[in-house]
């Protein structure tokens, strides 16, 4: 790249003292975009409005001196999530042409730290798939293998930050789409405990599971992009009253006397040997700055991926019952009644996993099967939840794979459902417990594909979590995709 | 050979709160604005939006938790409920359905002579959905979602309900409390107060239920009693042919009268209930049941003995006013009034309060229907009206008299005291007055009195019109009576 700033702290020095303005970090990062982009398809729309905040934002800082680090930052988001004056598409052709009222509360708090939003990342359909092949819009490619998917269903925003299309991102993670994704393209992905982040202004897929989190080059970075869009909002009911600032607290010190658990679960059949092999080198890291690893037992995690898809489906069917075509968008006209009206524009308008999904979730809530199925996942859920409060009463963290192997190939696991859903095995349980869980850069593959590094913490333990990331990181570092050096001719960092 | 039956009817009755803002939105709670402008993205269902309680709604939930002696419950919880309907902009209704806020209560309706025990079955809150809109609109329809969004309690009661007498009691006695108590205007017109109700029959005696058939859109008190009637009939004929009553939900028709069928229990939606994961159950604070508790006001059937005991007015002259609030509220500032008069005129207040309460349920009652609340203040304020009835009760001026000031009061928004004096109304009743009217009459009319002393006793009426005409008709006709018969006898 070239070399502008590489992580948050570089970028507020480097605006302070005047090293480049903020029109012209917005402008580096819209050249990257359009010089790269083409090739790999993160994004879906680039806001034409970012040169015009940029140059606005220097007139401002002109006069004052900024206060926020965020001030003049550029920064990706989900197109699941909404900006004002963009399109918010979900990556589907049912809101292809769908403009929100208003901005999403995390894009707010950004917006009001003075940030630019360069654009909207792609996704799959409505964040339904692993690897952002189920998007109505065309597929993005891994820019560490372009043959590969970047994983879902965040990969839009794993990409634009691997990339460095972007220096952060925002994405979503249901049952493992920030993380799963992050693993995939080599950055680092946190999903947030449940009830951190305000999920006002995301559209709905699992409201029980759905959380906002981030996408970054390094720890501190992630910490600080969690920090300022975390905390209680008068939009969104379950943001519990925990103050943000309790994660800075916590990110600071080493692992030196931390209990890290290893739950034999998560490391069995199925693991890639590769992934096993990196995962083994990150854990001698720990080991070595401090941290005592012991094994735990977690053994209704098994049933994780069944219980996620009765509890997500259920209620994805429910969240995406609104879109029938009356108010807003996709309309079919060739419709002669209501009914007609309804099934042309939900036919036409989903895709194919979008709809095995409704019909999935509308199976398990249904009358006579509602037991079997939803109440008996949900009687499941709480065991693993239980089992995870368990553990943490023995050790601080848990430490997992995030992906059973590296990215695979596109259309590898599109035709077989179940596989691709097992691509989130180690990362769905996190979700159903409520729990903060990263995905941090482990070392590569052999082929030099990217291998992540899943750490489960307790509620609200975000801040000791990106500690023990940033112990691994400064041991791995942070490598950029050959495809994104090459491109601008700078050089890897 | 016909059996005779019993009714069995439950009632659904969903009222709209008196909040400011919408349950889950702060748009404005308000009927008759213009279609759509009271919208925002959540109660219009757009993507990513979530709901947030309104506190209002449920501190209203509490209160008639209270005045019905339900239990309240600490824990209750949303869910959603689905179905497709154009009004329905999520699709689904945010409900509450295993855990609801209230169950249980009471409430006592009239039951011939006597009264019968109603048990309130749950209460819960829910949203309102929006309206389609088709009348006038060639090819299409609209829809309005105005209404999507505002707070409800749906209160269903126990199949304890027996005839429509006792049904059209129960709603007006709910929503006399619902009024009461500040919870719902309870205007059946725009909606705020709306039945549904359960009905089924079974032989008199009969202890277990028939088939039930659920009967919507009755939109009056008068439409409830005609539907049920005319359901009762209709399940009547069909169990005396030896058929069964088949389970569904039927329409009522006010312009036939009848009640037509809209979808059976085949067609029956499964709604998938599930609790709504974008909402904490609620959680209720004791120490706030408690302060709504002592910041109840009097509630109806307690006002009604209160009056009938505080002004030794009869139950059923109490009940009347207590249905209307407004009214009763009315007597008991005019009662005080009639003392203050009662005091200086001498005479006994019982005698003030009486004709009080039959000009009110009359007079008043009639015009406050035909108009509306507004004639109870300003010229025709409850001391007005009490000086009214006091000159009645002092004979200054008679009934009819009375009424008909009142009436030009209401058309010209003229205090009583102003009418009486335009119209030089005062009554005469004095001996030196009338006495002089009789003389001179009963000298005009010599045959007259002649007839009258041999016992055509029809001339009287003849006599007493001509002294009336004398005076101008200011003349006290009780008094004119009395002396003119003491005259003729002389």
């Amino acid at each position: 790249m070239s070399g502008l700033f590489t992580t948050l702290e570089s970028f507020v020095k480097g605006r302070d003292e005047r090293a480049f303005s903020i029109e012209e970090a917005v402008r580096h990062y819209l050249g990257r975009i359009e010089g790269l982009d083409s090739g790999l398809g993160a994004f879906l729309t680039v806001n034409p409005n970012a040169i015009n905040r940029a140059r606005q934002l220097d007139n401002r800082l002109a006069r004052n001196p900024a206060h926020s680090p965020f001030y003049g930052y550029p920064i990706a988001i989900k197109d699941n999530m909404h900006v004002l004056g963009l399109p918010t598409t979900c990556a589907s052709r049912m809101l292809a042409n769908f403009r929100p009222l208003e901005n999403a509360t995390v894009v707010e708090r950004l917006l009001k730290a003075g940030a630019v939003i360069l654009g909207k990342t792609n996704m799959d359909e409505f964040a339904m798939g692993s690897s952002t092949e189920n998007s109505a819009m065309g597929i993005t490619r891994n820019p560490w293998d372009t043959e590969r998917v970047p994983g879902g269903s965040s990969g839009g925003s794993a990409v634009a930050v691997s990339a460095d299309l972007a220096p952060l991102s925002l994405g979503s993670d249901t049952g493992g789409s920030i993380r799963q994704p992050a693993a995939f393209c080599g950055v680092l992905g946190l999903k947030p405990t449940y009830g951190r982040v305000s999920r006002y202004g995301l559209v709905a897929f699992s409201s029980s599971l759905d959380q906002i989190g981030p996408f970054s080059r390094c720890a501190q970075d992630a910490l600080e992009l969690t920090v300022l869009v975390s905390g209680p909002d008068g939009r969104d009911m379950t943001v519990r009253d925990r103050d943000p600032q309790e994660m800075v607290r916590e990110f600071d010190g080493s692992v030196r006397g931390m209990t890290i658990g290893i739950p034999e679960e998560f490391f069995g059949d199925g693991l890639d040997p590769e992934v096993a092999a990196s995962l083994e080198q990150a854990r001698e890291v720990w080991s070595a700055e401090g941290a005592v690893f012991k094994p735990i037992r977690l053994p209704s995690a098994r049933f994780g991926v069944n219980v996620y898809y009765l509890i997500a489906t259920s209620e994805a069917a429910s969240n995406l019952s609104r879109y029938d075509g009356v108010r807003y968008g996709y309309r079919s006209l060739s419709s002669q009644t209501l009914k007609d009206m309804y099934q042309n524009a939900r036919r036409e308008g989903f895709g194919p996993e979008v709809k095995r999904r409704i019909l999935l979730g509308t199976f398990a809530l249904s009358a006579g099967y509602q037991d079997q199925y939803y109440r008996k996942a949900q009687q499941v859920q709480s065991l693993i939840r239980e089992e995870f409060d368990r553990a943490f009463h023995e050790v601080d963290l848990v430490f997992a794979p995030t992906t059973p192997t590296p990215a695979f190939r596109f259309g590898e696991k599109l035709s077989d459902p179940l596989a691709m859903y097992l691509s989130d095995i180690y990362t769905i349980s996190a979700n159903l417990a409520g729990l903060p869980a990263l995905s941090t850069p482990s070392w590569p593959t052999r082929s030099g594909l990217p291998v992540g590094a899943q750490l489960i913490g307790p509620s609200w333990s975000e801040g000791r979590l990106l500690r023990a990331a940033r112990v691994l990181e400064e041991a791995v570092g942070f490598r950029t995709p050959p495809i994104a050096v090459q491109a601008t001719g700078g050089k890897t960092l | 050979m016909s059996t005779e039956y019993e009714m069995v009817v439950g009632l659904e009755v969903h009222s709209q709160l008196l909040t400011r803002t919408k349950l889950f939105c702060r748009c404005e709670n308000r009927f008759g604005a213009p279609p759509n402008s009271l919208t925002c993205p959540v109660c219009l269902g757009h993507p990513g939006v979530l709901p947030v309680l309104n506190e209002e709604a449920v501190r209203l939930g509490i209160r008639l938790g209270l005045a019905l002696e339900c239990s309240i419950h600490h824990r209750s919880v949303f869910d959603r409920k689905h179905y497709f309907y154009p009004d329905l902009p999520k699709g689904y209704q945010i409900s509450q359905f295993t855990y609801p806020l209230l169950t249980g209560g009471l409430l006592t309706v009239r039951s011939g002579e006597g009264t019968r025990e109603v048990r309130i079955h749950r209460i819960h809150m829910e949203e309102d959905a929006g309206k389609n809109m088709h009348a006038g609109i060639r090819d299409a329809s609209h829809v309005d979602l105005n209404r999507s969004g505002v707070p409800l309690l749906e209160i269903v009661s126990e199949p304890d309900i027996r005839t429509p007498e006792e049904a059209v009691d129960y709603l007006k006695k709910l929503r006399q409390i619902l009024r009461s108590i500040g919870v719902s205007d309870g205007n059946m017109e725009e909606g705020s107060f709306r039945c549904d109700a359960n009905v089924s029959l079974r032989p008199r005696g009969g202890s277990v239920f028939g088939t039930k058939v659920e009967i919507k859109n009755m939109n009056s008190f008068r439409f409830v009693h005609k539907a049920l009637l005319f359901e009762c009939d209709r399940q009547a004929q069909i169990l005396d042919r030896g058929e069964r009553v088949v389970s569904e939900t039927r329409l009522f028709d006010s312009s036939t009268g009848r009640t037509l069928p809209m979808r059976s229990k085949e067609e029956a939606l499964d709604y998938r209930y599930f609790p709504e994961p974008d909402l904490p159950p609620i959680l209720l604070d004791p120490a706030w049941i408690e302060e709504e508790r002592a910041r109840l006001p009097e509630l109806p059937q307690e006002r009604v003995s209160r009056l009938s005991r505080e002004f030794g007015i009869r139950e059923e002259d109490a009940e009347a006013l207590v249905l209307e609030e407004d009214l009763s509220r009315y007597f008991e500032e005019a009662s005080e009034a009639i003392q203050e008069f009662a005091g200086k005129g001498g005479w006994p207040v019982e005698q003030g309060t009486l004709r009080l309460v039959n000009f009110l349920l009359s007079e008043v009652l009639r015009e406050w229907n035909r108009k509306g609340a507004g004639i109870l203040v300003g010229p025709l304020s409850a001391r007005e009206v009490s000086h009214l009835v006091s000159m009645v009760v002092e004979e200054q001026i008679s009934l009819n008299q009375a009424k008909d000031v009142y009436a030009v009061c209401v058309e010209s928004l003229k205090s009583p005291r102003e009418v009486v004096a335009e119209k030089n109304l005062f009554q005469e009743s004095g001996d030196e007055a009338l006495g002089g009217w009789i003389a001179e009459v009963m000298a005009e009319n010599p045959g007259e009195v002649q007839s009258y002393r041999e016992g055509k006793e029809r001339v009287f009426g003849f006599l007493v019109g001509q002294v009336m005409k004398k005076s101008a008709g200011k003349a006290n006709p009780q008094k004119v009576n009395r002396m003119l018969k003491e005259a003729l006898s002389r």
